[in-house]
């Protein structure tokens, strides 16, 4: 039974750590990634709280979802220059803002993002 | 290649005061108010070269929204107007030099040494280190820790040091432009190596450069470092991958530029109670578990806190009330407004 009344679906942010354990993440609309990645108490440095001046939420895209993405922003692309390991799916986790498409989005956390 | 900021104490020397602030962020830089109101003078050490922390650092440029009376400043304009705001009380700056050691002297103060051989002597200390200090992020390429010191750099102490050697350069922000241009002359030879053909550094460096290269008077590659070859922390070459596949090219030394991240650093060392990198502290005095050893700002840690500017300012106004207490024991802490003290207006200097 379905009415207009009803939660709306959750948005699940799938994360992989860097030492490779899987979390499915429940995200809200209009969190950044790195936010929901943080919340959840996941191993990501995210020193600059997410004002895209650090790259320590460095993170690669799964390759399926890298065209429903919005674009980087040249500011992000500069940022992503001290990162490690920058690859084509590179992405700042902090300037990926959660929406209902992006429900299933696979991130795997990537060099630079590590605590300390 | 940035120097000291001009008010910055010479390095080597001594000196006594009546607290010292380990950081210069915004929360380190407005205690210097609050205890300068009372009469206390500080002086502040930070590893980096200008005061202003992670506002001065990190996001300069960014706007702030949430300073209370101020819709918008940016980091740089916060800094700005809190070194105006304390430069009455006269603070002493120790730039540029990293807090190492602090121990207890026979007399009841506090001593603080730095990496660079200052010692400030003082009754009372105040951490204001926020996330640590900003050191060079360093590049996860397997071994590299065999090569620091000897090969691979992450700062540049004396040119000279790199004279006549064959030099490769990775990054492509102002750092690794500006010591490409500046090295390249003296070294045997000099390449730069960045994962990408365009560069966030100043245009008019980026030119020279891309001039130099042309010229063929040094080398630009498009990549990343994959490994470090060479024994016993001497370097011979490193594999660079590039779009068209591997290189490997031959050089003495490695000097890395990707920016600061904070690491906390000795303040670990201190003898202060910890909790997952941050001091814990009470909300009444902002004091640390060891007596008149005071923690404020990012680095603190009690129940609610909230990492945020305005929460640092409050949290160094209800520390110089006890650091009052502590270096003027035989006085009586007076609380006065600057809007109605003529006593406090005249420190100000606007009577």
């Amino acid at each position: 039974m379905s009415t207009a009344q009803d939660d709306p679906p959750d948005i699940i942010l799938n994360v992989t750590t860097m030492d490779g354990e899987d979390h499915a993440l429940v995200a809200l609309e209009g969190w950044r990634a790195m936010e929901v990645i943080r919340d959840y108490g996941l191993p990501i440095k995210a020193e600059c709280g997410g004002a895209c001046s650090c790259a320590t939420c460095h993170v690669y895209v799964d390759r399926a979802w890298l065209d429903k993405l919005v674009p980087p922003s040249q500011e992000e692309e500069d940022m992503l220059d001290e990162a490690f390991e920058v690859q084509d799916n590179s992405r700042l986790s902090c300037q990926i803002l959660m929406t209902p498409e992006l429900n299933g989005l696979h991130l795997c956390l990537a060099p630079g993002s590590e605590p300390d | 290649m940035r120097k000291n900021h001009s008010d910055s104490c010479p390095p080597g020397a001594h000196h006594d005061t009546d607290v010292i602030i380990v950081g210069a962020g915004p929360v380190g830089l407005f205690a210097v108010f609050e205890l300068g109101l009372l009469d206390l003078k500080a002086h502040l050490v930070d590893i980096l070269n200008r005061p202003g922390g992670q506002c001065a650092e990190l996001y300069p440029e960014k706007p702030i929204y949430d300073i209370p009376g101020v819709p918008l400043i940016t980091g740089e304009g916060l800094t700005r107007d809190l070194l105006k705001q304390i430069a009455p009380f006269k603070p002493k700056f120790h730039l540029g030099q990293m807090a190492i050691d602090l121990k207890k002297r026979d007399n009841g103060k506090w001593r603080l040494t730095t990496d660079q051989g200052t010692t400030i002597d003082a009754p009372v200390v105040v951490i204001a280190a926020g996330g640590g200090s900003f050191q060079p992020k360093k590049p996860p390429i397997p071994g590299i820790a065999d090569f620091e010191g000897k090969s691979v750099f992450y700062s540049v102490r004396r040119m000279d040091d790199f004279r006549d050697k064959r030099l490769l350069i990775a990054g492509g922000g102002d750092s690794a432009l500006d010591w490409a241009l500046a090295l390249r002359p003296i070294a045997k030879s000099l390449a730069l190596v960045h994962r990408r053909p365009e560069f966030r550094a100043a245009p008019d460096s980026v030119a020279k450069m891309r001039t130099l290269v042309a010229a063929g008077g040094m080398k630009l590659f498009t990549g990343q470092i994959k490994a470090l070859h060479g024994e016993d922390g001497v370097l011979e070459s490193v594999t660079i991958k590039t779009a068209d596949g591997e290189i490997d090219y031959p050089c003495d030394i490695l000097l890395p530029f990707f920016g600061l991240t904070m690491k906390l650093g000795p303040v670990a060392n201190f003898g202060i109670e910890m909790q997952n990198n941050l001091i814990p502290v009470d909300t009444e005095k902002f004091e640390t578990s060891v007596p008149t050893i005071f923690a404020i700002g990012d680095i603190n840690h009690y129940p609610g806190k909230l990492k945020l500017i305005l929460c640092g300012f409050h949290e160094a106004a209800l520390m110089a009330q006890q650091a009052f207490r502590y270096v003027r024991p035989d006085e009586k802490l007076r609380f006065q407004y600057t809007t109605s003290s003529t006593n406090l207006q005249h420190k100000l200097g606007v009577k």
